[in-house]
């Protein structure tokens, strides 16, 4: 029982601010301002979420939220293709430098992402990306984790079913396309998920590389939402409602493949 | 029979192998690799070349300086000297106050639902949830939250605070935010490296008579020593690199007294476009972090 006791004090601690940003964006501004603060709005408005729809050209928020999902899946679906393919080849094939070349990539897992910053957006200028999707979608998909991911998990699995593959006839596409991918739905999509979510939350990356409004996704909308609408905390949060509740209802419909991947991510040292 | 076929099959792939061409795992590679060496492998060697010029984005003349821009971050004469080190001094008192407590809750967290129990499922997910929200989501739920006039924070306390305005009150938002915000990843981690310790060492423990401290001391502890190196070798380089929750949290207030290394980096080289001078930091700060990183592990060694 005492552990039920801490256990509901500590979900409190968790799921409050979560409601009151909820019940904020749904409050008449005179409420949002009132004190002593009331944690439901005593009668629920639709204000701040009209404002939002609506938009103005400096906060096209409807737009960001297309921004974000079309980012977000398509950097998934890229890191899911040249992840898996990478893999493939590191862990069920043979070649010339195959251990050097997984070394240098594994490294990069150990460098903190900031220091390529400045150069890589020198690289996305001379590519021409710069206050693109492009840039928000492309250059993440380089990142070790998939890689590195993926062919631990292609190295458990049984080899035995690829070796009477080959002496049929087939070839290693047809054996990953066949045989690998489909066995591996789970480790696939944790990494959908993960990847997903790390895009869909990116806030560093797209304040430096988009400059206007219609090219934002929600994260960078938000810092520009909180400079347009100050103190009008309702539009604010019905802002941060519109960026959280999408992640919060993917992981739960996901949970298990989240916690498993994150969880695995820890044994790997 | 079924094994018998297998090891057949096992025995004639030797030859089978060379028949899918030369050319198949670099095809495979390709994609990945292409995109590797572009955003990855030559960022990192174009930098340290950016950082050896004065590289000023808006202007057609870079003039190589050697080693100046590094030069300047030693001289206390220097532009940027002052700047620089407060917020290399911001990174460590952050990353100082914020670890051990990345380290030590998530662990207590662990252990109330390291053992089965009904709606174990269920809170674990609970904990974990504020995790998968974006720093740009959390930072400004919690600035309406810790608003000195409109907050619930300050409300619920009976003070008057101005959290994101004055010292020390910023540096204790901006720790108790990141615990609230990414306790549920470390906890995972725990959980999961808990699951992997024998279950005959507990009942060893139990056996001898251990206490549930002495069996949390001398069997969970120990089981636990390689995840903990992870844990927290993984949480500093976080808090190293903590940029958004200032950003957006604080502003850098009071006076650029939370301004990070990685914002003040980033606001010069990607804000106020001197980039050679920025690349020459992240690449002090780097050193910073791999030193702290190798100490970590010595240490983590030799208590092993």
């Amino acid at each position: 029982m005492k552990r039920y006791t801490l256990l509901a004090a500590l979900a409190v601690v968790f799921v409050a601010p979560l409601l009151w940003a909820l019940g904020t964006s749904l409050k008449s501004q005179s409420e949002a301002t009132r004190m002593p603060p009331t944690l439901f709005p005593t009668e629920p408005v639709t204000r701040a979420y009209g404002t939002i729809f609506e938009g103005t050209t400096q906060t096209p928020v409807l737009r960001w939220f297309a921004n974000s999902l079309i980012a977000a899946t398509l950097h998934m679906l890229l890191v899911l293709a040249v992840s898996s393919l990478a893999a493939y080849a590191l862990a069920r094939l043979e070649f010339r430098g195959k251990r050097l070349m997984f070394v240098v990539i594994v490294s990069t897992l150990l460098v903190p992402g900031f220091v390529f910053l400045i150069p890589q957006f020198l690289i996305i200028d001379q590519l021409g990306w710069l206050d693109s999707l492009t840039a928000l979608i492309v250059p993440g998909a380089a990142g070790a984790f998939g890689v590195f991911f993926l062919r631990q998990f292609f190295l458990g699995l049984p080899r035995e079913l690829d070796e009477a593959a080959l002496v049929e006839g087939a070839n290693h596409w047809q054996i990953f396309t066949r045989i690998t991918l489909p066995l591996s739905k789970p480790a696939l999509a944790t990494l959908a998920v993960l990847s997903f979510l790390a895009n869909w939350n990116d806030f560093i990356w797209p304040i430096f590389v988009i400059f206007s409004p219609e090219y934002f996704t929600l994260p960078p909308g938000l810092s520009i939402l909180q400079g347009a609408y100050t103190i009008d905390y309702p539009v604010i949060m019905a802002g941060a409602v519109l960026a959280g509740v999408p992640v919060l209802i993917l992981f739960a419909l996901t949970q298990r493949y989240v916690i498993e991947g994150i969880s695995r991510s820890g044994l790997k040292g | 029979m079924v094994s018998l076929t297998l090891k057949g099959a096992a025995s004639r792939t030797a030859t089978v192998v060379p028949r899918s061409g030369r050319a198949t795992p670099y095809l495979f590679l390709a994609p990945y690799l292409l995109l590797f060496v572009v955003f990855v492998l030559a960022p990192a060697i174009y930098g340290i070349w950016i950082s050896l010029h004065d590289w000023d984005y808006l202007l057609e003349a870079r003039p190589f300086v050697g080693l100046d821009n590094y030069a300047a971050l030693l001289d206390p004469a220097s532009a940027v000297y002052a700047d620089f080190w407060m917020s290399m001094r911001a990174t460590g008192i952050f990353t100082l106050f914020s670890v051990p407590f990345l380290v030590v809750l998530p662990l207590g967290l662990a252990l109330l639902l390291h053992r089965p129990f009904r709606g174990r499922t269920f809170f674990r997910g609970l904990f974990f949830a504020p995790y998968v929200l974006g720093v740009a989501v959390v930072s400004l739920m919690w600035r309406l939250l810790l608003d000195p006039n409109l907050g619930l924070i300050d409300w619920l306390l009976g003070i008057d605070i101005g959290w994101t305005t004055s010292l020390p009150w910023a540096w204790i938002a901006l720790v108790g935010v990141t615990v609230w915000w990414t306790i549920g990843f470390n906890g995972v981690i725990y959980l999961a490296g808990m699951q992997d310790i024998p279950r005959d060492l507990y009942d060893a423990a139990k056996v001898d008579g251990a206490g549930k401290w002495a069996e949390f001391r001398h069997v969970t502890l120990p089981g636990l020593r390689p995840v903990g190196l992870f844990v927290v070798t993984t949480t500093i380089l976080a808090s190293a690199n903590m940029f958004g929750q200032s950003y957006l949290l604080t502003q850098g207030a009071p006076g650029g007294e939370t301004r990070t290394a990685i914002y003040y980096i980033l606001d010069q080289g990607l804000s106020q476009y001197k980039m050679g001078s920025a690349a020459a930091m992240s690449y002090v700060l780097t050193l910073a972090l791999i030193l702290v990183s190798v100490l970590n592990f010595r240490l983590f060694r030799r208590r092993s």
